[in-house]
């Protein structure tokens, strides 16, 4: 298992190196000006001027080398300079936002705690609901209870988060005054009056991409304890005299977590890419939003470095799930 | 024993159950009726859909239900009616009073448990043994069915077993709390001949030294002829003849008994000679019977069999038929 990880570890590289030369080149050739932001009364001369000094007149495989190695080697010390205090940063040149002027990796890792609050808490809300609705739903199909679960997250996964999140803006915000309808990124959690605060304005934004979630991974887990409930196995347990909540719970489940703990790892990226449109409605001032600013921006730099990331969460998780099938399955063995 | 006045380790009367289905109600075990004595093996076979595994698995309430339904008769085993006792009785039966073996040792065990595990699991369970005198008692029992190097095999999983191994496996789990009655459907259906041998010879063994009684289902009349001490043949969900064996095969008073005979392949062993061989289609069972189910493919059938199903009827010592045809007298029967 171990030399299994290390090997695809290793592998991933070259994927990875080639995702990389993609998105620099997708993202470098489209038409965008790097001072197209800038005011209107600045003379073309001093336009050349900046592009020059930004590097974006050089050969496009120079560029793509400088920005390879600086995201690859000084942005990941730089962060772990940040992280532990260690002097360990070069000095040279980052990767620059053409339009704050600071380095990229410090816009990400402003942003990044409040997208990991809401995706991270959606995920878990949407696991949570989802894996009992799954087990139950499974164990008494065609009952009332399954037939409305599975309506309800047929309907969940077929509409749009933006749709949901503008509609309960409409009705918990706008027509109840439940919850807030704009997420305050600023705001800090000291106490208990403001905690209360944090919960409520995380509430929607959570609950949106929560039940999208828990609609998805749902209908794994129906799907996954239907096709185990009847294995000739259960039959043995039955026959042993186990009780049905073993049964269920301790022979069915263990077998039929398997591919819903692989599904749930490989979408981990997607959730933060539906984040995006998330962040959007809610206005929540994560690294969905810097992504679209940037693009509307044309703030190149900040543009290939989050879709690089979100290229190396891809493909991390993608190694995790399988990683996690030969943990979860005696019978895989990789080595 | 404990067992009030009945010489029967079980006492099947007028079992009946029914599946409803949303083509209509199936028949699958139409008033079956037998007995098991202590320490008896009682063959029972048929072809496919003659309600051999229906029947066994309604005595033991192992069925689905629904669909399966028990709609009659009772079943008396160490003084309790098994139709009529709750669930929580029945579990605490199946598993430690009666053990079963499925046909499929490759499905039948649960892939990501090991094999330890689920021998202990009934021990735990029934017995209430700590995990280490569990262990121990499951290493007893994988030896005493034949595997080797137990100890070290407790951690192994069903996949590094072979199916004759896995068979085992079943075995030692069914006979774990040392079982009044054993089910056996088909164990051996699903493996290589010379295997089959070995695990025939493994049963034959066991029972002269537990001493339990075996009800064993099968195809192979040539298996039964080699183990059995009296023999149920069954049709159409129901019971048509049923004598020691030795009477069975000399004198088979039935007309499908007797058609079974001469599908029996002359060199014992041969499997492949299934008793699918005879002509004609097996009945509907869309309703409950009310002529003799056997009519459309009998050579004697004559104007009663279709006005009337049979009874059975005694025809020699502890051995009875249900047909209206006297094969003593080449003549109806005048009852
Ligand atoms: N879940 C079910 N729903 C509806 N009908 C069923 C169901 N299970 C079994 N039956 C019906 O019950 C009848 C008896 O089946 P059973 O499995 O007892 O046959 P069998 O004698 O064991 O055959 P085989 O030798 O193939 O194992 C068959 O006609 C079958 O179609
Ligand atoms: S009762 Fe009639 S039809 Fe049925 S087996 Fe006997 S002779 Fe044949
Ligand atoms: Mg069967």
């Amino acid at each position: 298992m171990l030399t299994y990880t290390i090997r695809r570890l290793i592998l991933a590289i070259p994927t990875l190196l080639f995702i990389s030369f993609i998105i620099f080149l997708i993202v470098k050739l489209s038409p965008s000006d790097p001072t197209a932001g800038l005011p209107l009364t600045i003379p073309p001369e001093v336009r050349e001027q900046i592009r020059q000094s930004l590097g974006v007149n050089d050969p496009i495989l120079i560029q793509y080398f400088k920005w390879l190695k600086l995201m690859l080697w000084d942005e990941p010390l730089h962060l772990l300079e940040g992280w532990t205090g260690l002097n360990v940063a070069p000095d040279g040149a980052r990767i620059i936002s053409y339009q704050t002027r600071s380095p990229v990796m410090e816009l990400i890792m402003q942003r990044m705690p409040q997208t990991l609050w809401v995706v991270g808490t959606s995920y878990i809300v949407g696991i949570l609901i989802a894996l009992p609705l799954g087990i139950i739903s499974a164990y008494k199909q065609y009952s009332i209870f399954d037939q409305v679960g599975t309506f309800v997250s047929m309907v969940g996964f077929s509409v749009p988060t933006f749709f949901t999140g503008v509609l309960f803006i409409v009705i918990f915000a706008v027509n109840l005054g439940w919850f807030p309808s704009v997420y305050n990124t600023t705001h800090v959690v000291t106490d208990w009056p403001s905690f209360v605060v944090q919960v409520k304005q995380i509430i929607m934004p959570v609950m949106v991409l929560g039940l999208y979630n828990a609609s998805q991974i749902s209908r794994y887990m129906r799907a996954s304890m239907l096709d185990n409930l009847n294995q000739d196995y259960v039959r043995t347990a039955r026959a042993k005299g186990l009780n049905e909540k073993v049964v269920v719970l301790v022979h069915v489940l263990r077998n039929s977590m398997i591919p819903v703990v692989t599904v749930i790892a490989l979408n981990i990226p997607a959730v933060f890419g539906g984040a995006i449109i998330t962040e959007q409605v809610f206005k929540v001032n994560g690294i969905g939003q810097l992504l679209i600013i940037a693009i509307q921006g044309g703030d190149v730099p900040v543009v290939q470095t989050v879709s690089f990331i979100f290229a190396v969460l891809i493909v991390l998780f993608n190694l995790l799930a399988d990683v996690l099938y030969g943990v979860l399955d005696p019978r895989i063995r990789y080595d | 024993m404990p067992d009030g006045a009945t010489p029967f380790v079980l006492d099947v009367k007028d079992l009946k159950t029914v599946f409803r289905t949303r083509g209509g109600e199936v028949h699958a075990v139409n008033d079956v009726s037998f007995t098991l004595k202590p320490g008896e093996l009682l063959g029972v076979v048929g072809e496919s859909g003659s309600g051999k595994s229906v029947t066994m698995m309604s005595l033991i309430r192992l069925l689905p239900m629904p669909p399966a339904e028990i709609r009659g008769g009772s079943v008396m085993f160490e003084g309790q009616d098994l139709a009529h006792v709750p669930e929580e009785t029945m579990r605490a039966i199946r598993g430690a009073r009666i053990g079963m073996v499925f046909q499929d040792p490759m499905t039948s065990l649960n892939p990501v448990f090991t094999v330890g595990f689920q021998i202990m699991e009934p021990l735990r369970k029934h017995m209430g043994l700590s995990k280490s005198k569990a262990a121990n008692r499951a290493v007893e029992l994988m030896e005493l069915v034949g595997i080797n190097d137990a100890r070290r095999r407790l951690g192994d999983y069903p996949h590094q077993f072979s199916g004759g191994m896995r068979q085992r496996v079943m075995i030692a789990i069914a006979l774990a709390c040392d079982p009044k009655v054993l089910i056996a459907d088909e164990p051996t259906t699903a493996l290589d001949v010379t295997i089959q041998a070995q695990i025939l010879e493994l049963i034959k063994d066991l029972r002269q030294k537990l001493g339990m009684a075996i009800v064993w289902i099968t195809h192979d009349l040539g298996v039964i002829a080699g183990i059995a001490d009296r023999v149920m043949v069954m049709y159409g969900g129901q019971v048509v003849e049923q004598a020691p064996v030795r009477e069975l095969f000399a004198n088979p008073q039935h007309p499908y008994t007797r058609m079974l005979l001469e599908t029996v392949p002359h060199i014992r062993g041969e499997r492949s000679e299934k008793l699918r061989v005879i002509q004609g289609q097996p009945p509907m069972m869309g309703k409950a019977p009310d002529s003799c189910p056997f009519r459309v493919r009998c050579p004697h059938a004559f104007d009663r069999c279709a006005e009337q199903n049979p009874p059975r009827f005694d025809v020699g010592p502890s051995h009875d038929a249900a047909c209206f045809w006297d094969f003593k007298t080449g003549a109806p029967r005048h009852v």
